[in-house]
């Protein structure tokens, strides 16, 4: 950052030299058309710069976005003209069983995929940050996961978690647990959809946290073995504190990750994966959604919930930035 | 917001010359604590190098097999002699040629316009001074919590006015550009690329386009190469949008997976995996090759899209 102040702050160069072909007149005090040119072309092109990016966004997010806002108060079908309804979208939503169990299911999907995934990555940015034999191979076979796609991972998985035939169970009976019903039991079938989030991406947040770990100084670590602390307290009181901001980034990210939580539970249920199981026991707000949007064709409705997910991240977003806040506080920062 | 800003700015590289690989190492020796692994340690990372390889090798193993193989315990551990004949079925079931050529065709293109636009962007907020500058690059990064559920509804109704339903630039389209690919290039461009190069370059006279053609690029060149795979990797395995706006008459990969899973057509479970096995393969080649430098590009960047 510190870097960048120096640049260009006033506009061009010293226009001593504006091009070499008139270089001949130099210093003349209306500045000719090529200086002119120049300062513009310096003045402009970083907003030239940002524009692709910020006119693709108000295209394809910021206006549809708005768009979205307003066909939740709407009944809307495709290809047939917006009725105003105000607000009945919301209490539709509101007075829905299905709409309840969907947002419960995002919660304790969100939780159940996102508590142990964050965990273990710590832990396992922990071990890849030692002095390691193989330590290349180690870091690619972790992130192999995030290679495959959502849909590859989760047909691969239904195998695995089948109720009669899949390993997993067969594994349990080896080790004498019970049968368990992958598929039309609520929290089985939450664990089997979560196992799948937390196998693709733990990989890829403990190298993320590794990229933090390595950063922290050394010194810090040898001050606190010089006071005795062992390796975990180090952990403990060293590690977690330093990479806290990458902690947070991670929480945050995954935590909105998990509020889309949409292509696993719909292939997991196969024929049944639009409505989260036959029971709705898996269907998250994106499904209900889709559900709503695809399925039954009330684009208005699905409009509702696609606002009602906005708001939840911007409460999450707010709930965040109060913890936050009162953390540093209590650190006196 | 702001909060998330900050925290994605310090979540980013501390050593952004991670992305050309060889120098990091030394450096990162220097600055970890680097002690030495202990047994648990290693005994630790093997179970978890398994635990992550080993779904992908089951996944050959049940591609090899027949149907009745692999719904039979006990489930075979080794790979079998059936492949061929899935891959068959696979190919009689769903237009998997056509499902590969689409998938490289949309990631290809945004990875393409990704890269370049994020450049653009990335230099822009790393190197350039206009007004303005900080509040728009904390709206870039607000724009990653917008989940892609807030615009499909809108999309599919345009889409569906002007015809674009099963064609691939209605996918291509909405993903010409990422934020995370413009934080991305601002995090290495801020580090790697010194003012005094811009500068000298004014200086002498050089207009922005030769600026960026003769400076920017040739010093962004190893970042764009890890963001480029980065965003094949996601464009990929994108799911949600071309589930909507694509149909099984021309599919990419990943909604081909979703037509063969949804048990339309068989339910040759061997089929089922072989499918899914088509489908990754040509990323896990990609990652048995370039897999450093994908290690080196997520840790440089450290943000998820």
């Amino acid at each position: 950052m510190a870097t960048s102040v120096r640049a260009t702050s006033d506009g061009s160069p010293p226009s001593s030299r504006p091009a070499p072909s008139t270089s001949d007149k130099s210093g003349s005090r209306p500045p000719g058309w090529r200086t002119k040119l120049f300062r513009f072309d310096t003045k402009a092109s970083p907003y030239a710069y940002v524009a692709p990016f910020f006119i693709l966004f108000a295209a394809f997010g910021l206006f549809p976005l708005i768009y979205t806002g307003w066909l939740s108060l709407h009944q809307v079908e495709l290809g047939t003209h917006a009725k105003w309804v105000g607000f009945d979208n919301y209490t539709g939503l509101w007075d829905n069983q299905f709409f309840w169990k969907a947002l419960r299911n995002t919660f304790t999907l969100g939780v159940i995929s996102t508590v142990p995934q964050l965990m273990i990555a710590l832990g396992l940015a922990h071990l890849l940050n030692y002095k390691l034999r193989g330590r290349g191979f180690f870091r690619v076979a972790v992130l192999a996961p995030y290679a495959t796609s959502v849909a590859a991972a989760t047909l691969v998985f239904i195998q695995m978690f089948n109720p009669d035939y899949g390993m997993i169970n067969q594994l349990f009976g080896h080790i004498g647990l019970g049968h368990v019903d992958w598929e039309s039991s609520k929290w089985p079938a939450q664990i089997a959809i979560s196992t799948i989030v937390t196998w693709r991406w733990t990989g890829y947040n403990a190298l993320i946290y590794l990229a933090a770990m390595q950063a922290v100084p050394a010194d810090l670590y040898e001050a606190a073995a010089l006071d005795g602390a062992s390796r975990w307290r180090q952990f403990i009181s060293v590690t977690i504190p330093s990479i806290r901001p990458t902690i947070l980034f991670t929480i945050i990210v995954s935590t909105i990750g998990a509020t889309q939580l949409f292509g696993e539970p719909l292939m997991f249920g196969g024929g049944v994966g639009v409505t989260g199981g036959t029971d709705h026991q898996y269907q998250t707000l994106s499904l209900y959604m889709y559900d709503k949007g695809w399925n039954t064709g009330e684009l208005g409705q699905a409009s509702a919930v696609a606002w009602v997910m906005l708001l939840i991240l911007l409460l999450i977003g707010a709930v965040n930035l109060l913890i936050v806040r009162s953390n540093r506080r209590k650190l006196g920062a | 917001m702001a909060q998330l800003t900050e925290a994605a700015r310090t979540a980013g590289p501390r050593h952004s010359s991670a992305v050309p690989t060889r120098r990091r190492r030394v450096k990162a020796g220097g600055a970890g604590k680097q002690q030495n692994a202990g047994p648990v340690a290693y005994v630790l990372l093997i179970v978890a190098a398994a635990i992550s390889l080993f779904p992908l090798y089951w996944t050959v193993v049940a591609a090899s097999h027949t149907d009745t193989d692999i719904t039979q315990p006990p489930t075979p551990l080794l790979p079998g002699s059936h492949l061929v004949q899935n891959l068959k079925v696979v190919w009689n079931e769903v237009d998997m040629t056509t499902a590969l050529i689409n998938s490289t065709i949309v990631a290809g293109c945004v990875a393409l316009t990704t890269v370049l636009f994020a450049t653009l962007a990335g230099f822009a907020f790393a190197k350039l001074q206009f007004r303005g500058r900080n509040i728009l690059l904390m709206i870039v990064v607000a724009t990653m919590t917008i989940p892609p559920q807030l615009s499909v509804i809108p999309l599919y109704q345009i889409i569906t006015n002007v015809g674009w339903v099963g064609h691939l630039q209605s996918v291509i389209l909405p993903s010409l550009v990422a934020a995370f690919g413009v934080f991305f290039m601002r995090q290495f461009l801020s580090e790697a690329l010194p003012i005094e190069l811009v500068e000298a370059a004014r200086v002498d006279g050089a207009h922005s386009l030769r600026i960026l053609w003769h400076v920017v690029f040739p010093i962004a060149r190893p970042a764009m190469a890890v963001l480029g795979m980065l965003v094949f990797v996601q464009a990929w395995n994108d799911f949600f949008w071309p589930l909507i706006a694509l149909n099984q008459q021309n599919p990419t990969v990943q909604v081909a997976l979703a037509g063969v899973g949804s048990g339309n057509h068989t339910i040759d479970h061997a089929a089922v995996v072989t499918a899914a096995l088509v489908a990754t393969l040509p990323l896990l080649l990609v990652f048995a090759f370039l897999g450093k430098h994908i290690v080196g590009g997520i840790t440089a960047g450290a943000v998820k899209s």
